[in-house]
């Protein structure tokens, strides 16, 4: 009986966040007509790929698809780049004051200048309306410091420093080539981590660019989906009310295309994060 | 170091730092210099906007800059405590924030309970990676699917509703569900993911507590109530006060998403009208003032719910 129960609740609960997501799926494989009547339920109603046909179409998703992909690659890279010069020494402990500085970064995490000091900070520095906006004012995420120099200090034995140093191996030839192929989990969860939130984020976008071919996929979701301006590149539908089907089918795809770099890492991910959570739970 | 300095005199100690500092730079300096660079990131990016903060406390101007702009005092304040809509805008930050926190409290930890009695195998991995993975959607593909989903024409809930024979809503346009569509959608992203954090602490309860409460004849719902509750409840807490602590700090990205003229009325919080008065209507002293109140509230909650921790638990959440 309480098994039962057990397992009704686990039904539930997959139920519940399973389905949402099989219904946008499978909209997304249906017939324009279908979706615009509301017959789709959990499979696709009229299998047709009409809906990813429009979204590539379009140049306007298309361009923010590999905006996307350029603002993770190359942010991830200075993102995990920095981190690692942040967090490699500080977590000396021979470093002499490391305590304070580690104080100054943590810091930021409690209080911050706020939305309208920071962008005058970009605007100072002619960031406004370019990629580098996006890349660099938010390079640094205190909690990826955190876990990155807690790695470095419990996985990596003071044994190890003092034998290469007898060896007359200096710091740096020490990181390159004892600590970073030993931090290879960490920096994976780290460089994740990285990967997923510049590649989910839209805010920082909105409030630095203004230029469209420099919007990521996420902008150019919102602009579709939210705020319902249809791209270019349905020119070929000519009657309106075939117009206003497609629109409503591009939506759902177009949600599908915006997540699947995601999903595709996702198996990786999920395995990676939980250890990454735990890695942060050890307290320093 | 610091039993030290408690047997000599004072004078030994202050050297003795400086001659340590002197010989840890000589030896590391290569790594004193890789720290630069991060460092003066978080300075330019961190601490620069912390000192153009000033700007609430002046009549901020374009041509003369955040320095050479003119003092006002607290002006700016004063407008503020005088805005009715300000005290509008507390009130539903703070309402959303303490629905968002008390709502996906227990979630989580009903579905880590749940996992944790049944067997390992394929179902168990099956929920687990299901529930997990809508946390790494991004807010605006939650919100666009909250909008298709609960869309009157072709939305899923119209068919649920539908089939109950209740009228088609747009729930998006009317404020009393504002907070309910964005709590609980907070909640089906993140459940799953909170949940594997209360998992790790199940699993790192104590077999032979089980073995006990087998032997004094405990069943099920006892042995929950009477050693795994108890053994999440650390983790708990340090949880819901960090929660408790960021209250005032709920994020502006969902809400100014879920956002339409119809549901202003619930849905404008505090960042939300920051960025409106601070860049659509380029007011940038008022909106970094209102912005600056929020942080210091904020930040004064954290030092306090801290400092509850320490008396509840014995440890703070950080020092």
């Amino acid at each position: 009986m309480f098994l039962f129960c057990t397992y009704l609740l686990l039904c539930t609960f997959l139920a519940v966040v399973l389905l949402p997501l099989l219904n946008i799926v499978a909209s997304s494989f249906s017939d324009p007509i279908a979706v615009s009547s509301g017959r789709v339920l959990f499979w696709p109603f009229d299998f047709s790929l009409r809906g990813y046909e429009v979204a590539l179409s379009s140049p306007q998703i298309v361009t923010g698809f590999l905006n996307s992909l350029f603002y993770t690659l190359v942010g991830t890279l200075i993102s995990v780049s920095l981190t690692i010069a942040l967090a490699y020494p500080l977590s000396r402990k021979s470093l002499f004051g490391r305590g304070p500085v580690m104080a100054v970064v943590i810091f930021t995490m409690l209080f911050s200048g706020g939305l309208i000091p920071t962008y005058l900070v970009v605007q100072e520095l002619g960031m406004i309306n370019t990629r580098l906006a996006l890349i660099i004012p938010q390079a640094i995420g205190v909690w990826q410091v955190v876990i990155a120099s807690t790695y470095f200090r419990t996985m990596i034995p003071d044994e190890l420093y003092e034998a290469a140093q007898l060896d007359g191996c200096g710091d740096l030839r020490f990181l390159w080539k004892v600590a970073l192929p030993l931090a290879k989990p960490m920096i994976a969860v780290v460089a994740l981590m990285y990967a997923i939130t510049q590649w989910n984020s839209y805010f920082d976008a909105l409030l630095y660019l203004k230029d469209a071919d420099l919007y990521p996929i996420q902008l150019v979701l919102r602009n579709i989906l939210i705020l319902n301006t249809t791209p270019g590149g349905m020119t070929d539908a000519s009657q309106m009310l075939e117009r206003q089907q497609l629109a409503d089918l591009l939506k759902y795809s177009l949600i599908v295309i915006a997540s699947v770099p995601v999903l595709l890492i996702y198996p990786f991910v999920a395995r990676y994060f939980t250890k990454g959570i735990m890695i942060g739970a050890i307290k320093g | 170091m610091s039993q030290n300095s408690a047997a000599t005199p004072l004078r030994v100690p202050k050297v003795s730092m400086r001659r340590r500092a002197r010989r840890s730079v000589t030896r590391h300096w290569t790594l004193y210099l890789l720290l630069m660079v991060p460092l003066v990131h978080v300075a330019i990016f961190k601490y620069v906007p912390m000192a153009n903060a000033v700007i609430a406390f002046k009549d901020y101007n374009i041509i003369k800059g955040v320095w050479g702009s003119d003092w006002v005092g607290l002006r700016n304040f004063q407008q503020i405590f005088g805005n009715p809509v300000f005290w509008q805008l507390v009130k539903n930050t703070f309402l959303l924030s303490f629905y968002a926190v008390i709502a996906s409290f227990p979630v989580p930890i009903i579905l880590a309970l749940a996992l944790n009695e049944i067997r390992q195998g394929i179902f168990k991995r099956t929920v687990q990676m299901v529930t997990y993975a809508p946390y790494f959607i991004s807010t605006v593909v939650v919100v666009s699917m909250t909008i298709m989903i609960l869309s009157p024409q072709t939305g899923l809930v119209s068919h649920v509703t539908g089939f109950f024979g209740v009228d088609k809503a747009d729930l998006l346009a009317d404020a009393d569900y504002f907070r309910h569509i964005y709590v609980w959608s907070d909640i089906w992203q993140t459940a799953g993911y909170s949940a594997v954090i209360y998992l790790a602490a199940l699993s790192a309860v104590d077999p032979s507590l089980y073995e006990a409460a087998r032997v004094d004849g405990a069943t099920r719902l006892q042995k929950i109530w009477h050693v795994d509750l108890p053994s999440i409840m650390p983790v708990a807490v340090i949880i819901l006060v960090l929660a408790v602590g960021n209250i005032m700090a709920i994020g502006f990205e969902k809400a100014f998403l879920l956002q339409n003229p119809m549901n202003l009325s619930a849905s404008e919080i505090i960042a939300t009208y920051v960025y409106k008065t601070g860049l659509i209507n380029a007011d940038f002293s008022q909106a970094t003032a209102i912005g600056l109140l929020n942080s210091v509230v904020n930040l004064a909650l954290l030092v306090f719910v801290n400092f509850v921790a320490k008396r509840l638990t014995g440890s703070g959440v950080w020092s």
